[in-house]
């Protein structure tokens, strides 16, 4: 008999694991450093200001009114815009993954216009329809026309054929088979194209802002930023990634209860 | 029903798929297709069932059709084709939901057709939560659902593993005993073929033409005997030498798609 020898463990590893605490250390950690940097005069307060000056800034703001009176500036353009970018988008993008003829027609002219950022058309915008919001809200409704129509086609594509030749071999009419089967299988890629329409517009609104505005937060950080109010300037800014994040939380709730299936 | 294929030929593009199909299948025979892969039997299962236009030839059937039935032919699906965001019942309702039924009797039927495939607990449950037996089971009980004339099943157990698919054969042949349709069962397992068919039909390798055509005189419901073990035997083997040789070349070839 030989020796005999233990197989060492090679396994383990490269298996994503939640961890609790280590996202809110980090933060801590970084937000530290930088105060510490501040407060120690490392940093220049007109360049950067240290965190408990944006705090104290966003809260300043709070209390006079400003901050809500731009966000609101602003919710009234995004709104609308993505309301009327993404009804059209659904239209022209479900047209497009149900019927050959609305594809041909449709796929050239998305192709090309898609790639355009859709700012650069703001000047044109403001020619039509002058500088008030109606060329704002154009920009962000044309910015989220066309990912939208992209992912309603691809997501009506994914739907596996063979789903619907099940539909067919029952006699389902083509209506029930377009709501009873296309749709539903579609939506998994309709609502993750919300994500990328929801972001398109939140960028859209502050260039547009930043270009022809008295309000919004694109203006206010534009102005803060003439004016070397760094604290405002990152305070604005502050507000714009809790505006991302709230409406991602918000899609995120519409994705989990649409889609409890999965 | 009884069926009738008059020379179907079907061809992908420049490619024949079924050369001249003749066949007739008697009411209530179970009639199944075996060949070589890429032979066409799922071709000519969808040809059948009028989801493919045959280039040439037709697919008819004779006499009254069953009073209650609302899809004269209906399939069973290799991949189950359930939809994940129906629960079992509501999949099942699927194929009744356009046909202007009392809501009484669509869940009578429901009832019934869950009843038959031992799902009744299981009717809230959602595909995904299911076992891949138990989704097939969901996917007979749809297709039973509508009293079919004709039930196409396309390789109905293939996406099963060895033990689901050993007792979901024993499944069907308490169907099959319940439940008087024609049966066309496209397979590429001879053990299901002697099993489950009254009828084989060999096709040959690409394009697909009859072979031979086996009747297996036991009754489907008597096989599982011992008496007949040795008649299963035989029967498999006889299947295997029809296909064994064309089996081998068709799996060599190499696919121009």
């Amino acid at each position: 008999m030989s020796e005999r020898r233990p197989i060492p463990f090679r396994g383990g590893g490269f298996a994503p694991t939640p961890r609790r605490v280590v996202p809110w250390l980090v933060f801590a950690v970084l937000i530290g450093l930088w105060q510490a940097a501040s407060s120690s005069g490392l940093l220049p307060s007109l360049f950067m200001p240290s965190p408990a000056a944006i705090v104290r800034a966003l809260h300043d703001l709070w209390l006079d009114g400003t901050l809500m009176e731009h966000v609101t500036a602003s919710l009234k353009r995004i709104i609308p815009g993505w309301i009327i970018g993404t009804a059209a988008g659904l239209a022209v993008g479900l047209a497009m993954g149900i019927f050959s003829s609305a594809r041909a027609a449709g796929l050239p002219i998305v192709s090309a216009l898609f790639p355009i950022p859709k700012i650069a058309l703001l000047p044109v915008l403001i020619l039509w329809l002058g500088i008030g919001e109606p060329s704002k809200v154009a920009t962000i409704a044309l910015g989220v026309f066309f990912p939208t129509v992209i992912s309603a086609y691809t997501a009506c594509d994914s739907v596996p054929r063979n789903l619907i030749r099940m539909g067919q071999s029952f006699g389902l009419p083509a209506r029930d088979i377009v709501a009873k089967i296309l749709l539903p299988g579609a939506m998994p890629g309709i609502l993750a194209g919300f994500r990328i329409s929801a972001s398109v517009a939140l960028l859209l609104v502050v260039a547009a802002e930043m270009i022809g505005a008295q309000h919004g937060i694109g203006a206010f950080v534009l102005t803060a930023g003439n004016l070397m109010q760094t604290d405002q300037l990152l305070a604005g800014v502050v507000m714009l990634s809790v505006l991302g994040l709230l409406i991602s939380w918000g899609l995120g709730a519409i994705e989990r209860s649409v889609l409890r299936w999965r | 029903m009884p069926l009738h294929i008059e020379g179907v030929c079907h061809s992908y593009g420049p490619v024949a798929a079924l050369d001249t199909i003749d066949l007739d299948i008697a009411d209530g025979e179970t009639v199944a297709l075996i060949g070589p892969s890429g032979c066409g039997k799922s071709t000519l299962l969808g040809i059948i069932g009028g989801l493919l236009q045959p280039t040439a030839g037709r697919v008819s059937l004779s006499g009254p059709p069953p009073a209650d039935s609302l899809n004269p032919f209906t399939y069973v699906f290799q991949d189950f084709a359930l939809l994940p965001w129906r629960s079992v019942s509501a999949n099942v309702a699927l194929a009744l939901e356009h046909r202007r039924l009392g809501a009484a009797e669509s869940r009578e039927r429901v009832a019934a057709a869950l009843a038959l495939t031992g799902l009744t607990e299981f009717a809230a449950a959602y595909p995904k939560q299911l076992s891949g037996g138990m989704r097939q089971r969901v996917g007979i009980a749809r297709a039973l659902v509508v009293r079919p004339a004709v039930l196409l099943l396309d390789e109905p157990l293939s996406a099963l593993d060895a033990q689901t698919r050993e007792l979901l054969m024993e499944d069907l042949l308490v169907i099959w005993a319940r439940e008087k349709s024609t049966r066309v069962y496209v397979t590429h397992n001879l053990e299901e073929a002697a099993r489950l068919a009254d009828r084989v039909v060999v096709l040959s390798r690409r394009p697909g033409r009859i072979r031979e055509v086996l009747r297996i005189d036991v009754p489907v419901a008597e096989r599982s005997r011992p008496e007949h073990t040795a008649l299963l035997i035989e029967v498999h083997r006889k299947l295997w030498a029809m296909i064994r040789d064309e089996a081998a070349t068709a799996e060599r070839e190499i696919q121009d798609v």
